[in-house]
């Protein structure tokens, strides 16, 4: 008995000790970005970090706001263009079809969340850049590019995670409705919607954080001029594409500012994923 | 540095070897000089990894490499370390093979970079925008243009911003619009480089000192290189290897 519990007692010791250790590599990487980020965010002012536009890091200007202005535009296109087509997808899938497609569609759909970054990235550079540029004009690497293929990218989250609060909705909701008299899309707009509201939403945060987490996509499509765009058809740099881009040659302070960068990233994607657990905390029972 | 990546020298052996690593303009030739350098001297490990000249240039002063590679000139808190110019790399203005022009001055070219040209009519080509490739801040290759070309003035912040000489080339081949700068070495017929100041880019105009727009590779050590790494670098700078140099697309360090 004593040496059943001594055994129990160490391999809990030791899964302790392994969950320990994932959470520590967050509590170290928080540490090391801040720890490097932060002192030249100090000693330049903050508010010249956050509202300068002027991003010359060979010349001590460290000014991200064309780069935060960027990944918020980028993602924001990435939105406008994947909830719609997500939602309705997965509107499609869980009241509208039946559960034979469904069972062959999802695992389609999740497929594209296991393609890598770089092949979207690729497709984007042969395909739509310079459709882009032929049809619409500009050099094609431009803010609706990326946020085109951001929106693909984001789809596999929204469809995944909406299908699955569309289905956590009690069946008798929906036999309710019917049994009213509402038609399917009365039942779907006014009772499946509204139960699986806070699912739904956390799906399209959990889509943002994807969107504006991405890196090697957006290098590849979106010129990375580091100025705010003034049309769909220019150029944007956003966050991350900012570190990726320069950390290869950046030395003493300039690499510093990129771990600045990071930091500011860090924040807004520490924030998204609060409202996100914020929000599917409340779904229904 | 973490950004370091270990590339493969085909032998798996246990031994560190000669780790030479630093600015991915230099990477490819140098990858090509260890494996001729390893042919001949069966049994010595030369390890060349990428990562960027600035990283190339720490892990030589943190003796994480015992050769740092920087395609750009050392900056002044840098001169610490020992630097010998291996090569000379050119530098190539390139536009769209179908684009009408086929030279440019220096000031034409400042002023398109800097954003005060921004249409190729002006130029006496076709009536569009000009797309201006650029590179990274802090990368080699856009350091050595601000200092021949730019000098005192701005790339336009406007301007596409690339990563490497391989991507700033496939948008110039896409692009009848654009203009960009790359490695002499590395243009091929999908571009067209332009003459510059009226001189044509080739090793020829730059032996005779024509053509302008070059810059050095360098090997940096920290203190006077080891034996095993000063006897790479003599390989490097023989006349055998500057000649191989010259057939990879660099100019020579020698001179006849």
């Amino acid at each position: 008995m004593t040496r059943l519990e001594r055994n129990e007692k160490l391999i809990r010791l030791a899964l302790l000790l392994v969950a320990f250790s994932a959470v520590s590599t967050l509590v170290i990487i928080t540490i090391f970005i801040f720890g490097e980020g932060t002192p030249v965010m100090f000693k330049y002012g903050l508010k010249k970090f956050l509202l300068s536009l002027d991003w010359f890091p060979l010349e001590k200007s460290y000014g991200l706001l064309p780069m935060i202005i960027g990944s918020l535009f980028v993602t924001a296109g990435a939105l406008v263009i994947g909830v719609p087509f997500g939602l309705a997808c997965a509107i499609v899938l869980t009241e509208f079809s039946s559960k034979r497609l469904r069972r062959i569609l999802k695992p389609i759909i999740e497929l594209l969340a296991g393609i890598p970054s770089v092949v979207y990235g690729f497709i984007g550079v042969i395909i739509l850049v310079p459709f882009i540029r032929d049809r619409l004009g500009g050099p094609g690497l431009s803010v609706l590019a990326a946020s085109i293929i951001l929106g693909i990218m984001i789809l596999p989250t929204i469809i995944s995670i909406s299908i699955d609060s569309l289905q956590a909705v009690p069946r008798s909701y929906r036999e309710g409705s019917i049994a009213l008299g509402a038609t399917r899309w009365q039942t779907t707009r006014m009772v499946m919607f509204p139960a699986a509201k806070s699912g739904i939403i956390a799906s399209i945060i959990l889509g943002m954080g994807r969107a504006i987490g991405e890196t090697m996509a957006v290098i590849m499509i979106a010129g990375n001029a580091a100025v705010i765009p003034r049309s769909l058809l220019d150029p944007v740099r956003t966050l991350t594409s900012n570190i990726a881009l320069e950390m290869g040659y950046a030395a003493g302070e300039h690499r510093e500012a990129l771990f600045a960068t990071g930091v500011i990233l860090f924040i807004i994607i520490m924030v998204l994923n609060t409202i996100a657990n914020l929000t599917s905390k409340r779904r229904i029972p | 540095m973490l950004f370091v990546f270990v590339s493969d020298c085909g032998r798996g052996s246990a031994q560190r070897g000669l780790v030479v690593a630093g600015s991915t303009s230099v990477q490819p030739f140098a990858d090509h000089w260890a494996e001729v350098y390893m042919r001949e001297n069966p049994g010595r490990v030369v390890n060349v990894q990428g990562g960027g000249s600035s990283a190339g240039i720490q892990a030589a002063r943190e003796g994480a490499a015992d050769i740092g590679m920087s395609s750009r000139e050392l900056k002044p808190d840098e001169k610490d370390l020992l630097e010998v110019i291996v090569a000379w790399d050119g530098l190539a203005i390139i536009i769209h093979p179908r684009n009408p022009i086929e030279e440019l001055s220096l000031e034409q070219v400042q002023n398109i970079f800097a954003g005060n040209i921004n249409n190729w009519d002006i130029l006496g080509g076709s009536g569009h925008l000009i797309t201006v490739v650029t590179r990274e801040e802090g990368s080699g290759t856009r350091g050595a243009f601000q200092e021949m070309v730019m000098k005192g003035s701005r790339v336009s912040r406007a301007a596409i911003v690339q990563d490497s000489n391989g991507t700033v080339r496939e948008i110039v081949a896409n692009d009848p619009n654009s203009i960009g700068y790359i490695s002499l070495g590395l243009v091929n017929e999908k571009v067209k480089a332009v003459r510059f100041e009226g001189i044509e880019a080739n090793f020829e105009n730059i032996d005779q000192k024509k053509y302008r727009l070059i810059r050095p590779f360098l090997f940096v050590t920290k203190g006077p290189p080891k034996a095993a790494a000063q006897d790479f670098i003599n390989f490097v700078l023989s006349r055998p290897t500057q000649e191989m140099v010259r057939h990879d697309g660099l100019i020579p360090v020698f001179k006849e």
